[in-house]
């Protein structure tokens, strides 16, 4: 099962790799969405894979029942969920923003920060 | 996972039983003060003439708070507190030794000066927009980066500041800024990842993430891939703290923000990354951070030389300072690379008086700016005759940022250059010579068009000085001064800080009062 | 959007996703839900309010400013976390009480108050995102 995973896991990272390179920013956008779940399943394998017994403790009990899921990369993963997703809104925003205002969205023709045609410092007085 | 029993469950051998010291408090204290006090802020959103005083308060107290940690963790070594409880390394710890709280404390003290800065610098509509809660979320963030125990805490840190710093590089929506918010965010985006993805792995590999107990696992670890983890967090880090190969998000973004945040994120943002290499590579990699070094040197004089051979070349004034931040990075790489006590105590003064310098940097260049409406060195002109003071407070700040007596940039060059002669590494010790000669240029450069020529355009009568925005330059500079002059005391603790990192076990005796990690 | 079923339908799909997410902050202790996940059905919650009535009506349906919301939360959570300095425990400690009301034992905890600012930060926060994307696309 974990070798499945990992095969998946690298299938995602080859897929959000070759997006990110692309020069446009929404599939750069897209990219950055797929890497973070590339990161999230890597971690989910990372931890282990059981079967089918989630990690709470019922009712009666002092323990967790033998074979139970690990909940620490769940709650590592939750975390990286909430923040991959803050990060995603947030990027969204700004490309469509960055769409509106320079009127392309291909990171080669994003120069307005850095103009090509910068001047040299003076030489002299 | 023990059976399941019925007998009550001993919780002493999970839980903090000894009731916890009013002074250990000050552990978590920073970060929860700085959220605490950002939050009230968002309530108060419309209320923008309350955000100044609340945040200068805030932050005043975040210096004093700092300053009382710091010395609590020189009486009596590393202090940790668990969060609910949960004893390491099944809890969340806050562990604090005394390289964290000296970063802390210098951050604290930069990310005040830099509010009363803003005071004069951030329109209505900046704070309308939320300046001032954003400034505490993201000294939330960096407090809590130095004072976290915990890597996958470290990273949650990275992302808040991360977050924070986004909020603030786009205060004002102009195009630039989202031309250069765009890089920013993206290429930082990129970089936290490939910082969780090692955090992946090594809790793959050892199981925990309570950065005492990787310590000792990775000390007695045997086949592990520790030199692909090294590798990642080394590249992960180095994005974050702008060295060389990966470095060109910061050019490309630092100067289209207002200069108050760009001189916030000059002083902070990088300082972080190279506070992360220090704390997990030297922490807990030491031995595959000795075989990286001549990687990490070669990427460290690279940085240097090629960010001081840019500043020459840069006209605009705020991109110039952009440059001399990466330089500075350079620096601090060659310390981790020589790694010794010597080289990394060089590296942790030079972080410290970076911190300091680079917000004074920008802020001098906002002030030069202010008064002659020019960016650029070749329209900028005319400041002596207008304001001598502050043209001497200038000076001062650029000697100390190209590391000329008797300012703070000084101590710690000689320090790394020692140190990388000691090794045999003259090469190193040049490069960082030969960045200090090219940074000396550059800024004499400044000096000489922007202060000294006169102004292309006559300017109006000397100005008035407007403490506001003076008084944080004119603070920040005497302390830079105070450093240059007395430099014992903080090469005092930059070696305690650097012996910490080198032999963590009072570290460790503090997450780990028993001694055992089973 | 204007069709008459969606409007008609929309009032009450939000009030019973609003009382859906409370019943799921509520259950989150013992059992999965919590705070994060109730502040999601909220927000989306008031997504479909803004797109059927547009964003004036959701913020004023909701009385306050998204982000005011989501201040009080954070400041909610960061209060729930210092309690425990009152007990000498460290932060974030647990903390339980067991007040009797009208004779039913109810457990309150600090747990549960930071859970429910959580709540809170999450629904100001996704509410302020999707309301801002639903004003650009209705000009």
């Amino acid at each position: 099962m974990e070798v499945l995973l990992s095969v998946l896991v690298g299938a995602f990272f080859a897929a959000a790799i070759y997006l990110i390179l692309s020069k446009h920013s929404v599939r750069m956008l897209l990219g950055i969405a797929i890497l973070g779940n590339a990161v999230n399943l890597l971690i989910f394998t990372g931890g282990r894979l059981t079967r089918e017994v989630p990690p709470i403790i019922g009712k009666g009990l002092d323990a967790l029942p033998p074979g139970t899921a690990n909940p620490l990369p769940q709650a590592l993963i939750l975390t990286a969920i909430v923040i991959s997703f803050s990060f995603f809104a947030f990027l969204l925003v700004l490309t469509y923003r960055a769409y509106q205002e320079l009127g392309t969205d291909n990171t080669d023709e994003m120069r307005l920060a850095e103009p090509k045609d910068d001047p040299m410092p003076p030489l002299g007085y | 996972m023990a059976a399941t029993t019925s007998t009550p469950v001993d919780l002493s051998a999970a839980l903090v039983m000894t009731p916890t010291a009013l002074a250990d408090w000050l552990v978590v204290l920073p970060p929860a003060l700085m959220i605490g006090l950002g939050a009230v802020l968002m309530m108060l959103r419309h209320r923008i003439r309350l955000h100044g005083p609340i945040a200068i308060a805030g932050l005043a107290l975040l210096v004093l708070i700092d300053a009382l940690l710091l010395w609590k963790v020189l009486a009596e070594g590393p202090v940790t507190m668990v969060m609910g409880r949960w004893l390491p390394p099944f809890g969340i710890a806050f562990s604090v030794d005394v390289f964290g709280a000296v970063m802390a404390l210098v951050s604290a003290v930069v990310a005040l000066a830099a509010a009363v800065a803003a005071l004069s610098d951030i329109s209505d509509s900046g704070l309308r927009y939320g300046f001032f809660p954003f400034l505490l979320l993201l000294m939330a963030g960096v407090s809590g980066a130095f004072l976290t125990g915990d890597i996958f805490n470290l990273y949650v840190w990275f992302e808040v500041l991360l977050i924070s710093s986004f909020g603030l590089l786009i205060l004002g929506s102009e195009r630039e800024q989202i031309d250069g918010a765009m890089k920013y965010a993206v290429l930082n985006l990129l970089g936290t990842t490939f910082f969780l993805i090692a955090v992946g792995y090594l809790y793959a590999v050892f199981g925990t993430l309570n950065m005492a107990d990787l310590v000792l696992k990775v000390r007695s670890a045997s086949g592990a891939p520790l030199m692909t983890l090294s590798a990642l967090f080394i590249l992960a880090f180095a994005m974050k703290a702008a060295a060389f190969p990966v470095n060109f998000w910061l050019p490309a973004s630092y100067h289209t923000p207002r200069i108050t945040v760009s001189a916030l994120f000059g002083g902070l943002l990088t300082k972080i990354g190279i506070y992360a290499l220090l704390r997990v590579m030297v922490m807990l990699f030491p031995l595959q951070t000795e075989e990286l070094s001549l990687v990490v040197a070669v990427v460290a004089a690279l940085t240097m030389v090629l960010a001081a051979l840019s500043m020459i070349a840069q006209n605009d004034l705020r991109r110039l300072a952009g440059y001399a931040v990466i330089a500075g990075i350079g620096n601090m790489m060659a310390g981790i690379a020589i790694g010794s006590v010597a080289g990394l105590s060089g590296a942790i003064f030079y972080a410290l008086h970076s911190i300091l310098a680079m917000t004074a940097l920008y802020l001098v260049i906002g002030r030069a700016a202010a008064l002659t409406g020019q960016w650029t060195l070749q329209s900028i002109g005319g400041i002596y005759a207008r304001q001598p003071g502050f043209a001497f407070v200038s000076l001062a700040l650029f000697f100390a940022v190209a590391g000329l007596p008797p300012f703070s940039g000084l101590w710690p060059k000689i320090v790394l250059v020692k140190a990388s002669l000691d090794i045999g590494a003259w090469w190193l010790a040049g490069s960082i010579l030969l960045s200090g000669f090219l940074s000396t240029i550059a800024l004499g450069r400044v000096f000489l068009f922007a202060y000294w020529r006169p102004a292309a355009v006559p300017l109006a009568v000397p100005a008035r000085l407007d403490w506001r925005a003076f008084g944080p330059i004119l603070a920040l500079v005497l302390l830079i001064t105070g450093f240059g002059l007395f430099p014992e005391w903080p090469l005092a603790l930059s070696q305690q800080a650097a012996g910490g990192l080198l032999d963590p076990s009072a570290y460790i005796g503090s997450v780990f009062p028993t001694g055992g990690a089973q | 959007m204007n069709t008459l079923i969606f409007r008609t339908v929309a009032p009450f799909l939000t009030a019973l996703m609003i009382l859906f997410s409370v019943f799921v902050l509520l259950r989150g202790h013992n059992e999965p839900g919590g705070g994060f996940i109730g502040g999601l059905i909220a927000a989306s919650a008031f997504a479909i309010y803004g797109i059927a009535y547009g964003v004036a009506a959701v913020r004023r349906a909701i009385r306050f400013h998204p982000m005011s919301i989501a201040g009080f939360g954070l400041l909610l959570s960061t209060v729930s976390g210092l309690v425990s300095v009152l007990l000498g425990v460290p932060f974030m400690t647990g903390l339980w009480i067991y007040p009797h009301l009208f004779g039913v034992e109810v457990p309150l905890s600090s747990v549960m108050t930071f859970d429910i600012g959580v709540y809170l930060v999450v629904v100001g926060a996704i509410t302020s995102i999707a309301l801002a994307l639903e004003e650009k696309e209705s000009d």
